[in-house]
């Protein structure tokens, strides 16, 4: 039997008769076509699917999609806007946080709410912070210094922090 | 023109802006109208016969479009499992593999069965309701154990279970070096099997065009083009007609290296069913049978003189080969031809003996056979200093190949191209505060506390090639690199090369390299790689930090072809004598008149006309193949600081220190990334890491993220790096390689480090990964 469920996804409303079962994850990456979104692992530990949900961090593979009923979820493709990247995906580039790049979505949406949090994080808040997401190929020095220095741009430009933290639309 | 020098700075990566915003192109980012979903019934048991398949209520399942066993795969895929006999010249026993078992399985894993279904839940749901009986079997876990005569067998009916057994060279001279010893210190060196755990998994697209009679294949892998050698041949296709592509591929570690049976299997299903066929790995699929890493340990002893001079080495490589020998498995060999590291030895002997087992192959693991390398004598080179009383910088000092030695041939007659191995570890002692930090350690061990320094002077080799050495090792295929450089009539540039990046960058630092080259902005060049049906003909891959210091050297090549006929043609346009013209800064000119001169674009242009020099070709573009005539080999000094806690056996990292000489710099930003990245491997395997069996059963016990334990960000400490540069004599650029020294150096510096804080309870040696468990133990008894 399927379930109806509506999602406000990076701001646009979608409607879809979805399985019981059907994970969060595979929702928007196999019925929105959102595949910015990656999955890692099959046991919630890699954190590459993570997302926002009414502007909190969730992995999206510990949520089934009729969960997210009447939610409104920021997922990487909505970070972005008009052409103009999100300060935390700046820093990723100028700070050199990523490589294979698989990971880096789910880094993305953990910092966003870690800032949304807490806007001015020490190392150690932020190693707790993404202590939920796995990388194997920076050994997360880059990803570090990229959270720090986004989280400097952001003070100085505060709209951009409050999109995120209201889940952005 | 823009006078650009591009490389040695830091550039932006020309990935990244698809890869942060969710728009990069990952295997399971594609789908096919049409396609059906693959799952695959995997063995539970590590070794068994298996009498009978039902597949009967399987079959009726919803959506099921067709279940499969072994049989079915019989007319669609010939040949067993590549395997290249790399450094191991003489193979006792390499046991036939095809891609689905039939009559018996040899690992936990091992495929029995596929499913295919309209959805990935119909299959997954199938492939849960086909029945398998077995006769369960002795499984071969211990590599002692599986050397005795009277052993079971990893394969029932074979005659034992060595792989090979391989002496590298007579003991004339190790046997008189151990004569002159004042001490002789030895040593059992375990090296855990690892998981390469890549954050994207494995995946295979296939899709068959049966009137066509062509096959695409989208894959996550470091090597289309071997994968479309083996996979045509399996098929009975020509080369030709097979296209792999292998888009953004979310890390490799050596992983995606070698072919898969689902690799074949997904491609047969296609042509089978007219239907294009997707699979996509799971997490514990993974974990499960994707090849790991190391697996191994070695018999060392070491003969010194009383002042610390090392005389010889006598050791033997035990190496867990797993169920089937990897396709390049043999390759991690070359631990014993990089046994003496970065010393001088009166003569070494080396044993190696690959032994079979039912687990999961072994090959190819960020570093391969050089992190065991370095491992052992970093830690044979600490117990001599042990056993003298001497301070281990000084026993390093005494023994390094001399700058003025270069090039030096080495025991195995492997000829070292540069080092000045004393100006890196100065730099890290200075970095690192070694006195202080000594003082800081006396101190503390008065308090009751564990401090450890720990050092790692690695030296490594790597960019293979050369043909001479490579070819035979893999059966015919020597490793040089090609690359194709295409000057496009409004003067944009097309650069291909057959190597692949997952996550080194390659879009950026070889565009570095053409944009100076050329004097062309970057944003004029475009790099392609990935796909078998787009430039070179043939391509070798990315392993062995080979890239740059063959792919790259290619590339220049070709670029400096381009640059020959622009000469040419621009000498025609400028009415001039070729040998007049010179090409700087993107221009072509007249020497000693700059005004007389033809831009880049210019001359690209006309070379699409019709004012072309008698007998010259349209067209501006370049082939050119790189055949190294050595390997390059960096090296560095590592230096980890750890304080262990001896009430729990807890190691704290509390600094990490890094100088590594790669040759010339082409972007800084990703060398230190791809170190910081290797460091962060290496001390997962010296901390956390292991690939755990049942010793009995063979059953895997760390199966997934929840058990295999790869450090998160509150494990991994920061790292302070720099940098000497000894240009590589070997290639034009000067360029060595850097994607696996982090690997290669600091298992050795960590573990030096807590066998040095552990010093005072008289612990000499520790095994890996050094974890909480093992150390408490091993303190308790120290302390009894």
């Amino acid at each position: 039997m399927k379930h109806k469920v509506a999602v406000t996804v990076n701001g646009r409303k979608h409607e879809h008769e979805v399985e019981p079962r059907l994970l969060l994850v595979h929702h928007l990456r196999d019925n929105l076509g959102l595949t910015g979104t990656h999955i890692g692992c099959d046991t919630s530990q890699c954190g590459a699917c993570t997302i926002l949900v009414d502007g909190k961090a969730v992995k999206s593979c510990t949520m089934f999609a009729v969960q997210a009923e009447g939610k409104s979820l920021t997922t990487i493709e909505g970070m972005a806007k008009d052409g103009e990247l999100h300060p935390i995906q700046q820093a990723f580039w100028d700070e050199h946080g990523l490589q294979c790049g698989y990971c880096t979505p789910g880094f993305i949406m953990a910092a966003a709410y870690l800032l949304s949090q807490n806007p001015n994080p020490t190392e150690d808040e932020i190693r707790r912070g993404l202590e939920g997401n796995l990388c194997r190929c920076t050994g997360y020095v880059n990803i570090i210094k990229a959270v720090k220095s986004a989280a400097q741009t952001m003070s100085t430009a505060p709209a951009r922090k409050t999109t995120v933290a209201a889940g952005g639309n | 023109m823009a006078v650009t020098q591009l490389v040695g700075a830091k550039i932006h990566r020309r990935e990244d802006p698809r890869l942060i915003t969710g728009h990069g192109h990952y295997i399971d980012d594609f789908t096919r109208t049409g396609t059906a979903y693959a799952a695959f019934v995997r063995s539970p048991l590590a070794h068994a016969r298996v009498k009978s398949i039902d597949v009967t209520d399987a079959s009726k399942a919803p959506g099921v479009v067709g279940v499969y066993t072994a049989r079915d795969f019989k007319g669609q895929l010939a040949g067993t499992h590549p395997a290249a006999p790399a450094f191991v010249a003489e193979k006792k026993y390499v046991p036939e593999r095809f891609p689905i078992a039939e009559k018996e399985v040899c690992y936990q894993g091992e495929i029995v069965a596929a499913v295919l279904a309209e959805t990935k839940g119909q299959a997954a749901d199938a492939a849960n309701m086909i029945q398998v009986d077995y006769d369960e079997l002795p499984a071969v876990m211990d590599l002692e154990k599986a050397l005795d005569a009277k052993s079971p067998k990893a394969h029932e009916g074979a005659a034992d279970n060595v792989c090979w057994d391989l002496a590298y060279t007579g003991p004339e001279v190790t046997e008189a070096a151990f004569k002159e010893a004042d001490v002789v210190v030895k040593q059992r060196i375990l090296q855990n099997r690892l998981a390469p755990v890549p954050m994207e998994p494995r995946g295979v697209m296939a899709e068959y065009e049966t009137y066509d009679k062509k096959l695409t294949i989208w894959m996550s892998s470091q090597n289309p083009h071997f994968i479309r050698l083996f996979v045509s041949g399996s098929m009975g296709l020509k080369e030709s007609q097979v296209r792999v592509i292998s888009p953004d591929v979310g890390g490799g570690f050596g992983s995606k290296i070698s072919p898969y049976p689902e690799d074949y299997l997904v491609p047969a299903l296609s042509r089978m069913t007219e239907r294009p066929v997707k699979w996509i790995e799971t997490r514990t699929e993974s974990i499960q049978n994707a090849t790991h890493g190391r697996g191994q340990f070695y018999e060392v002893e070491v003969a010194a003189k009383k002042d610390g001079t090392l005389l010889g080495m006598r050791m033997t490589q035990y190496l867990d080969v797993g169920a089937y020998a990897g396709t390049f498995s043999a390759f991690q060999a070359c631990a014993c031809l990089m046994a003496g590291g970065a010393y001088k030895w009166k003569g070494i002997s080396a044993r190696t003996i690959g032994i079979l087992t039912n687990r999961v192959p072994t090959d190819p693991y960020r570093g391969a056979g050089r992190p065991e390398a370095t491992h052992l004598v970093e830690r044979m080179v600490d117990l001599v200093a042990d056993e003298l009383k001497m301070d281990p910088v000084e026993v390093r000092r005494k023994n390094f190949i001399q700058p003025n030695e270069f090039p030096f041939t080495q025991n195995f007659g492997l000829v070292v191209d540069s080092g000045d191995y004393e100006k890196a570890l100065d730099r890290a002692l200075e970095m690192a505060g070694y006195q202080d930090l000594r003082r800081k350690q006396a101190d503390m061990r008065k308090q009751g506390r564990y401090l450890g320094i720990g050092i790692s002077t690695w030296i490594e080799l790597c960019g293979f090639g050369p043909s001479a050495a490579t070819a035979p090792a893999t059966g015919g295929i020597a490793l040089v690199e090609s690359a194709q450089v295409r000057v496009t009539p409004t003067g944009s540039v097309i650069v291909y090369t057959g190597t692949h990046s997952h996550g080194q960058g390659h879009e950026t630092t070889f565009g570095q390299i053409v944009a100076d080259q050329l004097g062309v902005p970057l944003e004029n060049i475009e790099l392609r790689h990935g796909d078998t049906a787009e430039g070179t003909a043939f391509g070798y891959g990315t392993y062995g930090s080979r890239s740059l210091a063959v792919g790259g050297v290619a590339v220049s090549k070709a670029v400096g072809k381009v640059i020959d006929k622009g000469k040419k043609l621009a000498a025609h346009m400028l009415e001039a004598a070729e040998e007049d013209v010179v090409f700087e800064h993107g221009s072509f000119h007249v020497k000693g008149s700059p005004d007389k001169s033809k831009a880049f674009g210019e001359v690209a242009f006309a070379s699409y006309g019709m004012s072309l020099p008698q007998g010259m070709e349209q067209g501006l573009e370049a082939v050119a193949y790189f055949d190294p005539p050595n390997l390059v080999w960096p090296f560095g000094a590592h230096i980890a600081v750890v304080e262990v806690d001896p009430e729990t056996g807890h190691v704290e990292l509390q600094k990490y220190v890094a100088v590594d000489d790669c040759g010339n710099i082409i972007n800084p930003m990703i060398v230190d990334g791809q170190l910081h990245g290797g460091v962060a491997q290496s001390i997962a395997q010296a901390l956390y890491e292991e690939v755990v069996y049942d010793d009995e059963t063979g059953q895997l016990k760390t199966g997934t993220l929840l058990d295999y334990n790869i450090p998160g960000i509150g494990e991994i400490p920061a790292m302070d790096l720099d940098h000497t540069v000894t240009p590589s004599p070997t290639n034009d650029l000067g360029v060595k390689g850097i994607g696996e020294a982090g690997t290669i150096a600091a298992t050795a510096s960590v573990i030096n480090a807590v066998v040095d804080a552990l010093s005072p309870l008289g612990i000499k040696h520790v095994d890996m990964p050094a974890s909480p468990d093992r150390l408490w133990k091993m303190i308790k008894e120290a302390r009894n």
